[in-house]
């Protein structure tokens, strides 16, 4: 497929140094102007003069979402606001929202970023795109639709919602490719299932799902129920929005463009950089933007670099399918769980549909795992035997995987709650006192 | 020899029979037979009704699982002992019932029983050759 940008394909010399001049730059500058990251370089210890090379950059302090919060609205903006053309806000699930800016470079840069992972699947401007993510404070509306802009191609600024107008729009309008949530994907799927909707009238060849962690059953289901090749895309407000990492044809992992976000995976308890091919934390610095050069920013996103060069051509690191993001993990009775882990049992189990929630209780102190799983409906038996066997297989499978007892419950098709954007996969009702 | 029987899949929580029983009120179908079978996370019903085409069409709409099944109703005499003379058929034959439920019959005044088994064809033809009225 299509290389758009050089960079994406640069020996990796003449990538470092160019990372170390950006990296120098960046940090001299958000020394200069951004007065909470002085202070805790000072109290680091750290001078921007002792930042010489890409290596030097494990000498900087983390950055978290609670210095985004400390700083609520503007207080880490590295440029002055007349130069910030946009802002975007991520909802605070769990506090307050955050907000991220922009400048007009930072704008292109984006724009660059999201053609770059367009054109890994093979996206051209003589294509027409369907953006179904949502628009607004959410980065996935806009952001997929700069890059469309990007490479020229049709546009189509759908959003989110309204699932019958948006499968219209695939039948007459035409797109040969989409940009939505995965479980979006399989809600658009099931819609076109449920009006016997032949899948010769959509005209879509590739999909680009992102936005929340998905698995391979996952990738397998949405390829077949909406036949198209799908791509996973990657990217977090913080740092741009989509187009931080991206899948090419060999799908095995994301090319993160490190010429402008510089990846590391680190030791989540002790910070430690972890060789390549270990599983940690994901770590983020902006090399290049503007409004909001963030350093050495902790994204609590739990992946690993792939070793190795990728097939493709690409000299950009690889970033593994992520195990899911640190605040998805659930601890129950001592053993961490990602609703991804179970997600890739279901998929793989016939008869089920991929749809599923997970519920955490406790009673008496001791944490259960219930896990509700939809029937398939052309895949119902009248035998209560085969319905027990079904039922058994995945609560086996699930505590193989897990480690963990796992209550499984059948529930009926469409029965639990379908997403428009994110799936809210995890219904915890735990009480911590 | 067989008459279609509706089985519905049914979640474990109140008010989900009686989501099947308002799809078929509203397609205006009459139950004839119903046995319902639990187990201690979800449960099946397993219907007889008036117009199972119609059945079939009103429960796809509303997305319910479901499957139809081919089962065996047999008349017998309203006495002691005639379904246990059944029963003496299909283990002389070696055919193992998986389940089975009656219901009196409003025309004949006579019992019904309905009865499913895992060789079908041998036990109409073992029923037949014992004299076994068989309905559908």
């Amino acid at each position: 497929m299509p290389i758009y940008d050089p960079a994406e394909v640069m020996p990796r010399e003449e990538l470092t140094k160019l990372q170390s001049e950006r990296l120098v730059n960046t940090v001299k500058r958000v020394y200069e102007n951004v007065a909470p990251y002085r202070e805790k370089m000072d109290i680091a210890g750290v001078r921007p003069e002792d930042i010489r090379s890409i290596e030097d950059i494990v000498k900087l302090p983390f950055t978290s979402k609670t210095d985004l919060r400390d700083n609520y609205p503007y207080g880490l903006f590295a440029v002055p606001l007349k130069d910030v053309v946009r802002v975007h806000a991520s909802s605070g699930t769990t506090g307050k929202q955050i907000v991220v800016g922009y400048t007009r470079e930072d704008l292109k840069l984006w724009g660059n970023v999201m053609a770059r992972t367009l054109s890994a699947g093979g996206i051209t401007s003589e294509d027409i795109g369907q953006c179904s993510y949502g628009y607004g404070l959410f980065t996935g509306g806009l952001g997929g639709n700069i890059g469309c802009e990007t490479i020229g191609c049709v546009t189509i600024p759908a959003s989110t919602g309204n699932t019958s107008r948006q499968v219209t729009i695939l039948q007459d309008f035409m797109p040969t490719f989409i940009l939505c949530t995965p479980s979006y994907a399989l809600t658009l799927a099931e819609y076109i299932e449920e009006n016997n909707i032949p899948l010769e009238n959509l005209h879509l060849k590739v999909g680009f799902f992102g936005a929340e962690p998905w698995t391979e059953g996952m990738r397998a289901a949405i390829e077949r129920r909406l036949n198209l090749e799908a791509y996973d895309i990657y990217g977090l407000s913080e740092v741009i929005g989509p187009g931080v990492g991206y899948e090419c044809s060999c799908h095995n992992g994301l090319h993160i463009s490190e010429d402008h976000f510089y990846l590391e995976i680190v030791d989540p308890d002790t910070g430690e950089v972890l060789p390549d091919g270990e599983m940690g934390e994901v770590v983020f610095t902006c090399l290049t933007k503007q409004a909001l050069p963030f350093i050495r920013y902790r994204t609590h996103d739990i992946g690993a670099k792939i070793p190795g060069d990728c097939p493709c051509g690409r000299t950009l690191v690889r970033l593994s399918k992520l195990a899911g993001r640190s605040d998805d993990m659930l601890i129950i009775r001592g053993v961490n769980v990602f609703p991804t882990q179970i997600e890739d049992v279901l998929t793989k189990i016939d008869g089920i549909a991929p749809h599923y929630q997970v519920i955490v209780d406790r009673k008496d102190n001791k944490d259960s795992l219930t896990v509700l799983t939809e029937l398939n409906a052309d895949k119902f038996t009248d035998e209560v035997k085969k319905l027990e066997e079904l039922h058994e297989l995945i609560r086996i499978r699930l505590e193989s995987t897990l480690g963990i007892g796992v209550r499984v419950k059948l529930m009926a098709p469409k029965s639990l709650q379908r997403s428009e954007g994110k799936a809210v996969h995890v219904i915890d009702n735990r009480k911590y006192d | 020899m067989f008459i279609n029987q509706l089985s519905v899949f049914l979640e474990n929580r109140p008010g989900s029979l009686r989501e099947i029983t308002g799809v078929l009120k509203d397609a205006k179908i009459d139950i004839r037979a119903l046995s319902l079978a639990d187990t201690k996370d979800y449960g099946i019903v397993r219907l007889i009704v008036s117009d199972t085409d119609a059945a079939r069409e009103a429960l796809k709409a509303s997305g319910k699982a479901f499957t139809v099944t081919p089962v065996i109703a047999v008349e017998l005499e309203d006495r002691p002992g005639s379904f246990h003379d059944l029963l003496e058929v299909m283990a002389k034959a070696e055919i193992s019932v998986e389940y089975a439920y009656a219901f009196l019959s409003r025309k004949s005044g006579k019992a019904e029983v309905v009865i499913r088994v895992e060789d079908g064809q041998g036990a109409v033809e073992a029923l037949k050759a014992s004299g076994f009225t068989l309905i559908g």
